[in-house]
């Protein structure tokens, strides 16, 4: 297939503009009387809407999951998944995605202007949380007229919102793919996500948030935000494989680039610091950070997953640890605790966090095979499991 | 369906929740869920059979069983199910035990060492079995705790467990006449059904 007929066999549409003047009550108290959600969409819709997935993105993700853009040089960022035959079959599913409050391709943030006083929001956007994000794209689905997703599908940061969709909507949604996620950072997660915090906001040219009113940005923190965080996202062998301790050219003491592995970051810090906005990193971090439904259990995630009704499959990768196998099997005890259906594969790789990104066979497959079996018809799967506790008299 | 499996469904109750340990492709997790309104996971760590599990649609759970089971709390199930597995364990007493911990009752199957053949193979022979039931060679073998009725039932005893069903195999089927007269010699594979 050519790279035209391809992109015509994905059927990607958009980015589209939905608005929503429905108020929407956020975590932090305060109220979004007004805002956008910019997405995209790929396959078709079924005459049931039963075929729906959604896809939710990670830390530095957006709307643009999959095909090419006019002029692109690269796909969106799982392209590798979601077309015609791959394991997101866009033969099959109508596949959703876009970019959270609070971000900066579009969706409303602190890019945005806020009715209020006429300015940018700046850092005066409101905290997010991952619930405020599902509420968001519940309205979302309304506006598109998805009662119920097949699936809703998302790694790390995306994980969590699809772990809070079972949660919070468990009729809407069939099947929840939790792909290198967790039920709540670690300190040490935390640390690093401060580091990066204190790196912009550490920055001269930050000014508090106000930095388009000073007609600069925060460019260096930023950067360095991401260096940090690109650590993590690697593993130490996947960085030796890549980079090992190569030599730019002959050692010349000094503190400019020497080490390949420090070329690399700088020129991803940089990429990273002219594309993304400071404010909208502060505040998805902070998202990070918050997030923990066992909080309202008291701290029982078994509890917290007792209204779900569907089908997960949770994923982790061997050598991530940013969000370790052991954080992904404390989501599938708790699920089995809670007597749900789950089913949960790690995936031996080198690439760290970074794989659920990546290409591999087996995680491609795990993925494809399980969806073989979702669709979101409304009596669909509710034959099977939650026969609530009935068995814990014997 | 493999014959011991054949035997598991008829001794499994309806709407039992079960654990499989070693699943494989999840072939009867499939029968028990379609049957028996079975419900429960199995715990597996060959990719290639947990890809099969979960195109069948059976709930698979990637774990290692010599790891132990202490994440599954007490009494987590109705019936724990262990196929052709208990013998490439490192410690199957200790298995036996969290099995017993996880349900009241378990079912497990495994090759008789006992056989007539493989005893026949190592006495005449004087090298160590390899059959249809245990065909590999004695280093490459996965099967680092074979043993017999007879020792197993030895165990079941020394842990105060109750044996309530047992039957033998053969080649073809289980419970052949001539496998009850004279289980240990003619039985290629045992099947329990334990209670603590």
């Amino acid at each position: 297939m050519t790279h035209t007929d391809s992109q015509t066999a994905l059927n990607l549409s958009g980015p589209h503009r939905a608005a929503f003047d429905e108020p929407l009550a956020l975590a932090c108290g305060q109220t979004l009387e007004h805002y956008e959600l910019v997405y995209e969409t790929y396959g078709t819709l079924n005459e049931q809407r039963s075929n729906a997935v959604l896809v939710c993105h990670a830390l530095g993700g957006n709307h643009h999951a999959a095909g090419f853009h006019e002029g692109d040089r690269k796909p969106g960022w799982w392209d590798k998944h979601i077309g015609p035959g791959k394991s997101i079959d866009t033969d099959r599913f109508f596949v959703i995605s876009l970019n959270n409050l609070g971000g900066c391709h579009g969706s409303t943030g602190p890019n945005a202007i806020n009715p209020a006083t006429g300015k940018l929001w700046g850092p005066e956007f409101p905290m997010m949380t991952v619930p405020d994000w599902v509420h968001s794209q519940a309205r979302l689905a309304d506006h598109l007229g998805i009662e119920r997703f097949a699936a809703v599908i998302g790694g790390s940061l995306g994980g969590m919102q699809v772990q809070t969709w079972a949660i919070l909507y468990p009729d809407r949604i069939a099947n929840a793919i939790v792909i290198a996620s967790t039920p709540r950072l670690s300190a040490q997660n935390i640390a690093f996500n401060e580091v990066a915090r204190q790196a912009i906001r550490s920055d001269p040219d930050f000014h508090e948030g106000w930095y388009y009113q000073h007609d600069t940005r925060p460019r260096h923190g930023l950067k360095l935000a991401r260096m940090i965080g690109h650590i993590t996202y690697l593993s130490e062998a996947a960085m030796g494989r890549k980079f090992g301790r190569d030599l730019r050219s002959a050692l010349n003491f000094g503190y400019d680039v020497e080490f390949e592995i420090e070329s690399y970051l700088r020129y991803q810090g940089n990429n990273f610091s002219n594309s993304f906005d400071a404010n909208t990193y502060l505040l998805m971090t902070k998202a990070l950070d918050y997030f923990d439904p066992a909080r309202d259990h008291n701290g029982d995630l078994a509890a917290t997953f007792a209204k779900s009704q569907c089908r997960f499959l949770i994923i982790s990768f061997s050598s991530d640890w940013r969000f370790t196998p052991a954080r992904s099997r404390e989501i599938v005890e708790a699920l089995v605790e809670a007597d749900k259906r789950v089913s949960y594969v790690n995936i031996e790789s080198p690439h760290g966090h970074d794989a659920f990104l990546l290409p591999d066979e087996r995680y491609e497959t795990v993925l494809k095979n399980f969806l073989s079996h979702a669709m979101a018809a409304p009596s669909d799967d509710t034959h099977h499991h939650n026969r609530g506790n009935d068995h814990a008299a014997s | 369906m493999r014959p011991d499996l054949a035997l598991i469904h008829d001794w499994v109750a309806p709407g039992s929740r079960v654990l499989d340990l070693g699943c494989g492709d999840g072939e009867l997790l499939e029968v028990l869920a379609r049957d028996k309104q079975a419900t429960g996971y199995g715990l597996e760590i060959d990719p290639v059979r947990i890809n099969v599990c979960l195109e069948r649609g059976v709930d698979v759970i990637e774990q290692d069983i010599n790891e132990g089971l202490h994440n599954i709390r007490d009494d987590a199930f109705d019936l724990v199910i262990m196929t052709q597995a208990l013998q490439a364990l490192k410690r199957p007493d200790k298995a036996l035990d969290e099995m017993l911990r996880i349900a009241r009752e378990c079912i497990i199957t495994f090759p008789n060492f006992a056989y007539w053949r493989h005893r026949l193979h190592l006495g005449m022979k004087g090298r160590m079995p390899v059959s249809k039931a245990l065909p590999h060679a004695w280093y490459d073998t996965p099967n680092i705790h074979l043993s017999t009725f007879k020792d197993f039932e030895q165990l079941c005893r020394m842990r105060g467990y109750t044996i309530v069903d047992r039957a033998v195999g053969k080649d073809g089927g289980i419970g052949h006449w001539t496998s009850r007269t004279w289980p240990s010699m003619l039985s290629r594979m045992a099947v329990f059904r334990i209670r603590r």
